[in-house]
């Protein structure tokens, strides 16, 4: 039906996952940072101290300069769908368009109208409303993570929608089903929370410089008690729903929970690998050994996978070619199920262009039967299916052996602030130093194990990434991605020689 | 009361709603506008000051108004959304380009540390309001033009023009005077408003040489942009159309656009309507001594667009029409999203009012006091 270039879907990619990523840099900070700020402010707001809205507005400032380069990423990436990914933008448009739009509705405005307030406003509007307007921002950005996530919830487990053989696309049927994707509740409630530790791991780093050079002592003493309290609070609930969301890629993406552990031969009681070195070379149904070196805590993967000790976890095997006794169906039987699903489409449509109903008819009944495997008539072979598992093992085991740091990074700032020896804890401050950078991995950890994890598919199950692109030529790809690439690391340059120049005249009376 | 509603008339609704975007988003070019005034009605650093901080207080509206319009499309045009967007590739991508370098601009021009320096921002700003502007009338002239591209049976688009072997993706839409011309029609259209707007922001006392200069551009502009809209309205009225029959077919009507004209009188009101408002809203601006003029010209922009916009659409008309293989051609009833999911998004749309509410009470606040030094010098200004 389609012949598309490898090179070009790889192109294609790498200029997606570039300009996420960057976009990615930005958002996490906007989402922890709009709450931080609105914090400082209702406590300036409450206790009438001109010293916290000296803290306010520092932080503001930094937080305006992250927020216009993440403007500046974000509207690449929504336009790039219709311009790379076309065949994908036709195909579920008619569902993935209205998050989208939803989106812009709801939360861009929001966020656009009331930033005008929070830097422009302070003489134009009263204490309180200005204060209202920063906590609009805040939830303005973090709707926005709601619809986005909704969208690439719904990529990661398709729900709410049937394939439309007339007009070869798929349809909503239910948007509620959409919205509340379990996939995409717990995407949401996972990365904003993550996101506010970012911005809390942020604010720890500036601060402690601070403290390391004995400038702005009280300011920074200041931010770190609001920091570390945010902070501790939302990574324990980054650890809750991480737990919630490795649960639910258990149940709906098995394929990318099994390349997140390294799990080759599926078992009962399967355990979980705390740490591990994975065998770069080991492919699917070869019998060499996942791991160079492994420590696993026994049955606890399948805890964490179905909530029971002795369950059954898949592996890769099991899902590329099948395991009867535990009732998996492999993929080398979907392959066979979906090129029937597509060559009964392909007579349907020609028999809908020969104005031959009857025929037309029996097509759509056979292709009724087999539809649901459709996306899998796409792939060449079974182990097309399996994603890069080095990659997605790594990047999960730095996200979460990170995630259990940040707690306890946070407990301790927390503690040394209110016993009064954080100035004396000088062991603290260089860890504190670091935070910020460790968040921002963790971040870029996360998605690359959520989307790395999700290939071949763009729509799980339903269309391979290589079916998604557009018709382009390598070059025009090759050139966009050398513009994005140059362009956005010139305005990182700036951004990030701005915010260093920011930090370096610290806060200032007004 | 939506879930009433008829396919037909959902199709129809949401192009009028993304059509409203659009001429919104015409009307709010005015910021791109003031940027390319930037270098001609300011001419010292103080009063560049002013007319970056006035307009750098609005310029998240026709950002965010893009990427509402885009988001739109793809949820009630999917069709249209993935043809053009995937086929006009290169003029896509351009545009989204200018607006990249204009998000940041405001934020980083004065700041310490900004390293390529204030007038590169300039410069970003200045690329935005010519290049970026003239770019979108040119894609939008395509409405009326049409491209060469094809569709296949799974609806995925191929663009078929090439010169000299190279495929231009789109480019060539710059070849079309019509294209051009409405292209260059915006440009100046979005000259006049931001010389009305800023005449409206500024505190003028602050600034008092910059007033004549303001009032002047208002003029030159209109002036500039009048030959371009004349041929735009004449060729529109004379061309050929593309137009759909009961059975979808697609052929080329004469004087399509003019009929259409005819059968539908309130986009005639509008087109006709809006031109004089402009006109009285330069008038305003360039001889009358007024700061008012912004409103009757900004309100005559959209009219204008929404008449642009809803003509190629409505009476049986092809919107985005193929020259390569007519059949191709995409028309609102044959571009749109289910039934369903038009439905869902019409509720969604009851939320565009409050939307309008609070953007517009907090323009009247925070315009309520004028751009003055303070604003413009204060060490956190842009
Ligand atoms: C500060 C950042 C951060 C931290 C410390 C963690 N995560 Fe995370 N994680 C993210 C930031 C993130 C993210 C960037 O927000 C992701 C990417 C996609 C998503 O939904 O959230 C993500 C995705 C993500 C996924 C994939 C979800 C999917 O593919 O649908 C899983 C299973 C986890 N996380 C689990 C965890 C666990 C068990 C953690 C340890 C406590 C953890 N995360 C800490
Ligand atoms: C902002 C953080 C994000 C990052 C860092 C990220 C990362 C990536 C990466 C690395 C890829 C390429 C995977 C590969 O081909 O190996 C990718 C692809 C893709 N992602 Fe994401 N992603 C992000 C957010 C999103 C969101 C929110 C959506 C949906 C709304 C999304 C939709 C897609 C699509 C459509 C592709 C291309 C098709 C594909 O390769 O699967 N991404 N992303
Ligand atoms: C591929 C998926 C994505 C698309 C298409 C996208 C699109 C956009 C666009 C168009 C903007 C500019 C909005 C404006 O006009 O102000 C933006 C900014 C923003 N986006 Fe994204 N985005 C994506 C991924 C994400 C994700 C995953 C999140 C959060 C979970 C997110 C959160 C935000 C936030 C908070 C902003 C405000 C500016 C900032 O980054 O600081 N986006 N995005």
């Amino acid at each position: 039906m389609i012949d598309v270039d490898p090179s070009l879907v790889n192109w294609s990619r790498a200029q997606f996952a570039f300009t996420a990523m960057y976009h990615w840099i930005f958002v996490p900070l906007t989402l922890g940072l709009s709450f931080l700020c609105a914090f400082f402010e209702t406590i300036y707001l409450k206790t009438g101290n001109e010293e916290w809205k000296k803290i306010t507005r520092f932080w503001m400032t930094l937080f305006g300069i992250n927020f216009a380069i993440g403007v500046a990423t974000g509207i690449i990436l929504e336009f790039e769908f219709g311009t790379n990914w076309s065949n994908y933008s036709w195909m579920v448009g008619d569902i993935f368009g209205a998050p989208l739009a939803i989106e812009g509705l709801f939360a861009f405005f929001l966020e656009a109208s009331f930033f005008a307030v929070m830097f422009f406003g302070w003489n134009r509007f009263s204490k309180g409303f200005h204060c209202f307007s920063t906590w609009m921002v805040a939830i303005g950005s973090n709707l926005s993570a709601v619809w986005i996530l909704v969208a690439n919830g719904w990529m990661q487990n398709p729900v709410g929608m049937a394939f439309n053989a007339e007009t070869a696309r798929f349809e909503m049927q239910n948007f509620a089903e959409v919205v509340f994707n379990p996939i995409a509740v717990s995407k949401f409630t996972h990365t904003s929370s993550s996101g506010f530790v970012m911005a809390s791991a942020f604010v720890l780093t500036i601060s402690c410089w601070y403290l390391i050079k004995k400038k702005h002592v009280e300011m920074a003493k200041k931010s770190i008690v609001v920091a570390s309290v945010f902070g501790l609070v939302a990574s324990c609930f980054v650890g809750f729903t991480g737990d919630e969301a490795a649960y639910e890629v258990a149940q709906k993406q098995p394929m990318k929970l099994a390349a997140m552990e390294g799990l080759y031969k599926g078992e009962r009681g399967a355990g979980l690998v705390a740490m591990g070195i994975i065998n770069d070379t080991k492919v699917p149904g070869d019998v060499q050994d996942s791991f160079l070196f492994e420590v696993k805590i026994p049955a606890m993967l399948s805890l964490l996978a179905n909530r029971e000790f002795g369950s059954f976890v898949p592996g890769i095997d099991d899902l590329v070619y099948g395991n009867t006794e535990e009732n998996v169906m492999g993929v080398n039987t979907m392959i066979e199920k979906g090129k029937l699903a597509l060559a009964d489409l392909a007579a349907f449509k020609e028999a809908r262009r020969n104005k031959t109903d009857d025929v037309a008819e029996a097509a759509l009944a056979r292709f009724e039967v087999n539809k649901e495997f459709m996306g899998y008539g796409y792939l060449d072979s079974p182990e097309e299916a399996v994603p890069p598992v080095y990659i997605v093992f790594n990047s999960f085991h730095l996200m979460a052996v990170l995630g259990s740091m940040f707690p306890v990074i946070f407990g301790a700032f927390l503690f040394f602030t209110l016993k009064g020896t954080l100035m004396e804890t000088r062991w603290l401050l260089p860890i504190g130093l670091f935070t910020g950078l460790l968040g921002l991995l963790a971040q870029q950890a996360g998605w690359v194990t959520a989307e790395v994890g999700r290939q071949p598919w763009a729509i799980q199950g339903l269309m391979p990434v290589k079916v998604a692109t557009t018709n382009l030529s390598v070059t025009s790809v090759q050139i966009t991605f050398a513009m994005f690439a140059a362009v956005f690391t010139l305005l990182l340059i700036a951004e990030i020689s701005i915010m260093l120049k920011q930090i370096a005249i610290g806060p200032e009376e007004h | 009361m939506i879930s009433n509603l008829d396919y037909m008339t959902l199709q129809q609704l949401w192009w009028v709603i993304c059509s409203v975007v659009g001429a919104l988003f015409l009307f709010l070019l005015f910021v791109q506008g003031g940027q390319t005034l930037l270098w001609q009605v300011a001419k010292n650093d103080t009063e560049s000051a002013f007319v970056v901080n006035s307009l750098g207080r609005k310029w998240e509206l026709p950002f965010t108004t893009l990427v509402l319009f885009g988001g739109a499309l793809f949820a009630s045009f999917p069709k249209f959304y993935s043809t053009s967007f995937g086929g006009a590739y290169w003029v896509w991508i351009l545009i989204l380009f200018t607006f990249i370098i204009q998000a940041v601009s405001y934020e980083y021009r004065k700041k310490p540390g900004n390293v390529w320096g204030a007038k590169t921002y300039e410069l970003f700003m200045f690329i935005n309001g010519s290049v970026g502007v003239l770019l979108i009338g040119a894609a939008v002239g395509t409405f009326y033009t049409g491209s060469a591209f094809s569709l296949n049976d799974m609806n995925q688009v191929t663009w078929q023009y090439t010169l000299g072997g190279v495929n231009l993706r789109g480019l060539e839409a710059a070849f079309s005077l019509f294209n051009l011309s409405l292209g260059l029609f915006l440009v100046f259209n979005a000259r006049v408003l931001g010389a009305l707007y800023l005449l409206n922001n500024l505190d003028l006392n602050a600034v008092p040489e910059m007033e004549p200069r303001l009032r002047k551009a208002v003029w030159t502009n209109f002036i500039c942009l009048l030959p371009f809209l004349l041929y735009v309205v004449v060729s529109i009225l004379l061309r050929k159309g593309f137009g759909v029959d009961e059975a979808g077919v697609v052929s080329m009507v004469s004087f399509k656009y003019f009929f259409n004209l005819l059968a539908l009188p309130h986009l005639l009101v509008m087109l006709l309507g809006g031109i004089g408002l402009v006109i009285w809203g330069v008038m305003l601006g360039a001889f009358k001594g007024s700061v008012k003029g912004i409103w009757p010209a900004g309100l005559g922009t959209v009219l204008v667009g929404l008449c642009v916009l809803c003509l190629p659409a409505f009476n049986s008309t092809a919107f985005y029409p193929s020259t390569y293989d007519l059949q191709s051609s995409l028309t609102i009833y044959n571009a749109s999203s289910s039934r369903y999911t038009l439905m869902v998004m019409t509720y969604v749309a009851l939320f565009i009012p409050v939307l309008l509410a609070y953007i517009t009470y907090l323009w009247k606040k925070m315009d309520a006091q004028k751009i003055s030094t303070e604003d413009a010098l204060d060490h956190e200004a842009y």
